[in-house]
């Protein structure tokens, strides 16, 4: 189970200058990190090269002993990777059932039942919505069927990009709360975010980025705590 | 005797060549320049061939007409006839994904067919309007009124090709492209898209009007046949795409190499036993058809590709 | 009324579903391809003649024939799905709809090498009406035109809702850049896209030449009215177009119906322009289609 995310040297854009350079950080099994950083630092960028979004033309990814860089996106859910968009991240005229049946075709859990029940203990918010369709719900619960697609495959790795933009305070503490939650059934999350404090309050390890590069890296804490990264994006206020 | 013959055989392969080159030049200004895809070139060429003959011919009991109006000013009211049922299309549909576009084109195509070919007060329906007159006809006569034509017919195409050069090269012209190449950078910019599209395609529709006009006078007859969607639309596609879209002299030079690929393998497979000679226009056919599929998937840029290259753009 | 019933309605549901068989796989490709397929009637006409060619050899009742008929069409999809269309993948898809409209030409122009352009009847002789309840006269072919388009429209709302490809075929038509990040297996829902599209087109050939006769523009003149329906139950969702299909077909035939004194409404050779009138009123008024469905 010991499968480290390693990210080492990855520089990659969409066809044009590369829009991350020379990224290295690692996310050890069953934490949550957090990748911060100011607009157009690239951050939503690394979520989508980690998942064969982008082309890339320098570095590795690694997840344990597995080499990803090469893998098609497809082939990445079989592999235990599993990714969140940020926005339209759900299959609208689906029904949110049909939403979270759809995460298990490409990577058939052994029980599927359980899984379900297991996923569905996670988002009781969902139980009476299953024959909703996903796209008549509001953003918040959206972002928990997104999340709840994605856990059906049983993953070792979430990837969420953004998984708090656009959702009303309220909201924003469930899925921090519920992201503590899935942490603790022993899946490792790699989030980008923008609420910079709260993000860092759960996180385990936080990465900055700025200008497409490695800016700095340490825990949650110890984040919370430089005066530069305050100064940067908690708005310089006192933590 | 067979040098004549062969000198008139080419002027009529000029004449045509010059009617498609200016079907490709409108085309090239809406799918070219705008990015637009029309799929019902022979409904505004139709509309333009019936508005120029019936505005030029003297009265006859069969149909509207009797107006016997000047050649020029036939063609003048062929492209604004055919330029306003182009603003209507335009209008529904240039803000949406250009397939539907081309569904509402290929749609307006076979209902203005079915106009040509139900209204006989209009159109005299499938026996057609005959004794169209040719412009400068009091001063030529019998064959010479060809060469004539051929004149006639090049100064038109060369008037439309410095027209459109111009415009390509002009403000508008680079607006447009920017549009094609990148629509959503370009309202960024403040470009009215919509605008810009329609007046692209009401361009092209109105000298598609002339090309149809133009046709009417040259046979001195028109029917409905004369609006096939096969050898008007379908072909000026091929045209423009083997000659090379964006750039004017590839329009005109792939409209003259097509159409003389066509006219000559005529001559050929006319010389077939004549179980043969029936088949051999669906081979014709299917030859250009796989021909579309080779340019489209090999030589995208055609014969003289378009000059200044588009502007790349990525998805995301 | 029952001369209403008799001439007007029951052939107008004939038509209907003709369109709504087409239209599905119009839909459907419009949908999970994205691009407006412009070969499709004459993908239809290759099955009509597919199964003609097969009733050359078996004299046997046409719609037995029909499976003669899907296997042409399924493979005349595939094969310019593998050659023709899927190299312009990665291009913006106007490109493919201009191929389409050249395979469409292709298709046709081979049906009339191989089987020329005459008109051709799949069954001689006219069959006797059945007579309902002493009053309602319907042939025997317009009976089946329903019933297997009924029958095929449940197949296919279970196929779609039920079924691992289907809910599939159903993601990738909603949002294809998230069912890639779902790790749906992209090739295989297009493959079944056109498997169905075509295998229903020649069922739809197979009724529209029972239903007049066979001959090489009869799919292309059927295009037009198609993708009305399409749009009409909005892309990308097939029991629409199927709705579609129907509501098409009855304006059109109803259309000529004298509601108003004796004059038919609308003159039956202008039947095509009501197909188009309604969808250029969709694209002013209600583009996403009367089901909601995306507007691409």
């Amino acid at each position: 189970m010991t499968e480290q995310l390693s990210v080492t040297g990855l520089t990659a854009g969409y066809g044009g200058p590369p829009i991350i350079e020379d990224i290295s950080l690692s996310v050890e099994p069953g934490e949550i990190a957090v990748v911060l950083g100011p607009n157009g630092a690239g951050k939503s960028t690394l979520l989508k090269t980690i998942f064969a979004l982008t082309s890339v033309s320098a570095g590795t990814i690694r997840l344990g002993e597995r080499e990803l860089t090469e893998c098609r996106t497809s082939a990445l859910v079989p592999l235990g990777v599993s990714a969140v968009p940020q926005n339209r991240n759900v299959f609208p005229s689906m029904t949110v059932d049909e939403n979270l049946d759809v995460g298990t075709y490409a990577a058939p859990p052994a029980d599927q039942k359980a899984t379900r029940e297991r996923v569905l203990s996670l988002f009781p918010d969902l139980k009476g919505k299953l024959r909703q369709p996903a796209g008549e719900l509001s953003g918040g619960q959206r972002q928990m069927v997104a999340m709840g697609r994605a856990l059906m495959s049983e993953p070792k790795l979430v990837l969420l990009d953004e998984p708090t933009a656009g959702l009303s305070p309220a909201y924003l503490e469930r899925i921090f709360d519920l992201l503590l939650d899935i942490r603790k059934t022993g899946i490792t999350i790699l989030m980008v975010e923008q609420n910079a404090r709260q993000a860092l309050q759960i996180a385990d390890h936080g990465h900055i980025l700025v200008n497409g590069r490695n800016h700095v890296s340490g825990t949650g804490e110890e984040l919370l705590g430089d005066k530069d990264v305050r100064r940067l994006f908690l708005g310089g206020a006192a933590g | 005797m067979e040098l004549t013959g062969l000198f008139f055989y080419v002027v009529s392969l000029l004449i045509m060549g010059g009617i498609y080159a200016l079907l490709c030049l409108a085309l090239n200004v809406q799918w070219g320049m705008g990015g637009l895809f029309n799929a019902g070139i022979a409904g505004f060429y139709g509309v333009g061939a019936y508005t120029s003959a019936i505005l030029s011919t003297a009265a006859s009991g069969r149909h509207l007409g009797g107006f016997s109006m000047p050649v020029p000013i036939g063609l003048v009211g062929a492209a604004l006839v055919a330029g306003i049922t182009g603003w209507a299309v335009a209008r529904i549909c240039v803000r949406l994904k250009s397939d539907y576009l081309a569904m509402a084109s290929i749609g307006i195509a076979e209902i203005l067919r079915l106009v040509f070919v139900n209204e006989s007060w209009l159109t005299n329906g499938s026996l057609g309007v005959s004794r169209i007159p040719r412009p400068l006809s009091d001063f030529t006569t019998g064959r010479m009124s060809d060469v004539v034509f051929l004149g006639f017919v090049w100064v038109i195409v060369l008037l439309v090709y410095v027209a459109t050069s111009r415009l390509y090269d002009s403000p508008w012209g680079r607006s447009l492209r920017a549009i094609r190449d990148n629509e959503a950078s370009a309202l960024a910019a403040g470009k009215n898209v919509e605008k810009y599209r329609i007046q692209t395609f009401v361009i092209g529709c109105a000298v598609m009007g002339v090309a149809g006009g133009l046709s009417a006078h040259y046979f001195r007859f028109l029917s409905p046949t004369a609006t096939d969607p096969l050898l008007t639309t379908f072909l000026v596609w091929v045209m423009l795409m083997a000659g090379g879209s964006g750039n004017n002299r590839g329009a005109i030079l792939g409209a003259l190499t097509i159409w003389t690929l066509w006219s000559v393998t005529e001559i050929f497979t006319n010389r077939l036993p004549p179980e043969w000679a029936t088949r051999s226009s669906f081979i014709r056919m299917l030859l250009v058809g796989l021909l579309l599929q080779f340019v489209l998937q090999r030589f995208r840029s055609g014969l003289l590709p378009e000059k200044s290259p588009p502007v790349r753009f990525r998805k995301d | 009324m029952s001369e209403f019933i008799n001439f007007y309605l029951f052939p107008a549901l004939t038509i209907g579903s003709i369109y709504a068989l087409g239209a599905v796989g119009i839909s459907m490709i419009f949908g999970i391809l994205r691009f407006a397929h412009f070969a499709h009637g004459d993908l239809m006409t290759l099955g009509t003649y597919g199964i003609l060619a097969a009733a050359a050899l078996m004299p046997v009742n046409p719609l037995l024939l029909v499976p003669f008929g899907m296997a042409l069409t399924v493979f005349a999809a595939l094969f310019v799905d593998r050659y023709f269309y899927r190299p312009l993948r990665d291009l913006p898809t106007i490109y493919t709809v201009i191929s389409s409209f050249g395979i469409a030409l292709v298709f046709r122009s081979l049906i009339q090498l191989v089987w020329g352009s005459e008109n051709q009847v799949l069954v001689a002789g006219v069959r006797p009406p059945l007579i309902l309840f002493d009053t309602f006269r319907v042939s025997v072919l317009h009976l089946q035109a329903i019933v297997t388009t009924a029958v095929i429209a449940v197949l296919l709302h279970f196929f779609l809702t039920a079924t691992k490809t289907g809910r599939s075929m159903r993601a990738v038509a909603d949002d294809p850049e998230l069912a890639e990040v779902s790790g749906l297996d992209t090739a295989k829902v297009v493959r079944w896209t056109w498997i169905i599209g075509a295998a229903l087109a020649a069922v739809a050939g197979a009724f529209a030449a029972l239903n007049t006769s066979a001959h090489p523009n009869l799919g292309w003149n059927l295009l037009l009215p198609m993708f009305a329906a399409a749009i009409l139950g909005g892309i990308g969702k097939p029991m629409g177009a199927m709705a579609g299909g129907f509501i098409i077909g009855m304006a059109e035939e109803l259309s000529s119906y004298h509601w108003i004194g004796d004059e038919a409404l609308i003159s039956p050779s202008y039947k095509t322009a009501v197909a188009f009138v309604i969808m250029i009123s969709l694209l002013i008024f209600r583009p996403q289609g009367l089901f909601k469905g995306r507007l691409l």
